[in-house]
């Protein structure tokens, strides 16, 4: 609040008019989130956007549960393993938790060791965080191929309403793909720091800018996002 | 902030302590956000034990109202760790913290929406496409 009220006090230089004006008036000092940078504003700003699209995943799915005259089939029972001779309901997906909760915890720990310039320790903890991601993915691959062999399609089942299947494979193949897109996001960063160009004021290759070490916090934003993705799925899918 | 105080050291240098004075108690944090990596541990280790009581909840069978409110419950406490601690949104400006968790909210009246159109759908096929006897 202070800041806007001071830019007022300042003489104002003349503005330039036309296209020029139009692009000079967007892009000069009106600032609303006065200590985040950019980059960040951004991210949360694409994330906001995300969410709005599971959301409608998560809203078709209510929908469609409740209007199908089917019974939907029990989760508890759809996701369980056979370990040992005992079935245990929903197991695997109570592993995939855990693992990404893991990650988010390795991911907050690279944030703050990044902005302690710690390379070796962030670059580590964020390998670390990518490695949980993969073994995500690769327990959903797992659980995909199971539930194909065992006849779920996206037009039918073998226990009941036939959406079951198409909103199964929608939200947590989006999901999971935000989550491999995450890991190669993670490994690009970590090798950036593990090389020290955040620095040395290394130009990237795709921008040519200097980079800093709050690209780690931004990416952390992303990755604690599909944790927290994972939180609603886990609860309105898998346990509902 | 750097342009504002760029012109604010050519023209006005008593109102830039004013700024720094003001940013100071808005939690600003120019190193980026430290906290103690203890916080994070705790944290961790709270979404731990919530995402093993939203297991229990189903390995016990419990059901109904009490199945679903347990779910919400922890659902919305593992959410609001995340959002607050992870990604540090209980240090940001409320500026910021309003613009993204606002908007989300709306979405619980699509929600409403969507539920009152599902109950009448159910309802007309439940009266016409039930196969009668």
């Amino acid at each position: 609040m202070a800041e806007t009220a001071l830019i007022n006090n300042i003489e104002a230089p003349a503005r330039p008019a036309g296209w020029r004006g139009i692009a000079a008036d967007w892009s000069s000092d009106q600032r609303a989130f006065k200590n985040v940078s950019w980059g960040k504003a951004m991210m949360w700003i694409f994330l906001l956007s995300d969410t709005f699209i599971f959301s409608c995943f998560l809203l078709s799915y209510m929908t469609t549960r409740m209007t199908t005259t089917v019974p939907w089939p029990n989760p508890s029972e759809v996701f369980a393993l056979t370990i040992g001779d005992k079935k245990i309901p929903l197991i695997l997906i109570a592993i995939m938790t855990f693992i990404l909760i893991s990650s988010s915890g390795t991911m907050a720990m690279a944030v703050n060791f990044g902005y302690r310039r710690d390379r070796a320790k962030t670059a580590a903890l964020m390998l670390a965080t990518a490695a949980f991601g993969a073994t995500f993915v690769g327990m959903q691959a797992f659980e995909w191929t199971k539930l194909i062999r065992e006849g779920v399609r996206p037009w039918g089942n073998p226990w009941g309403a036939e959406q079951f299947g198409s909103s199964f494979f929608m939200i947590t193949g989006f999901h999971g793909t935000h989550v491999t897109i995450g890991v190669i996001f993670l490994i690009a960063i970590a090798r950036k720091v593990w090389r020290g160009d955040f620095d040395v004021g290394r130009r990237g290759f795709f921008t040519s800018r200097k980079g800093h070490y709050e690209i780690v916090e931004i990416t952390g934003l992303y990755w604690h996002f599909v944790d927290l993705v994972w939180v609603f799925i886990f609860a309105l899918f898998y346990l509902w | 902030m750097t342009n504002v105080a760029v012109h604010l050291e050519a023209q006005q240098p008593s109102l830039q302590a004013d700024v720094h004075d003001a940013l100071a108690s808005g939690t600003t944090h120019t190193k980026g956000q430290q906290h103690p990596i203890k916080l994070y541990l705790v944290v961790w280790g709270w979404l731990f034990v919530l995402s093993t009581c939203s297991y229990l909840v189903d390995y016990f069978g419990l059901h109904g109202h009490l199945r679903w409110s347990l779910i919400l419950l922890f659902m919305v406490l593992k959410a609001g760790l995340i959002v607050a601690v992870f990604m540090h949104m209980a240090w940001e400006r409320l500026a910021l913290a309003y613009a993204i968790l606002l908007p989300p909210v709306l979405v619980l009246v699509f929600v409403a929406i969507m539920a009152f159109e599902a109950d009448y759908t159910h309802l007309l096929r439940v009266l016409f496409f039930a196969p009668t006897a």
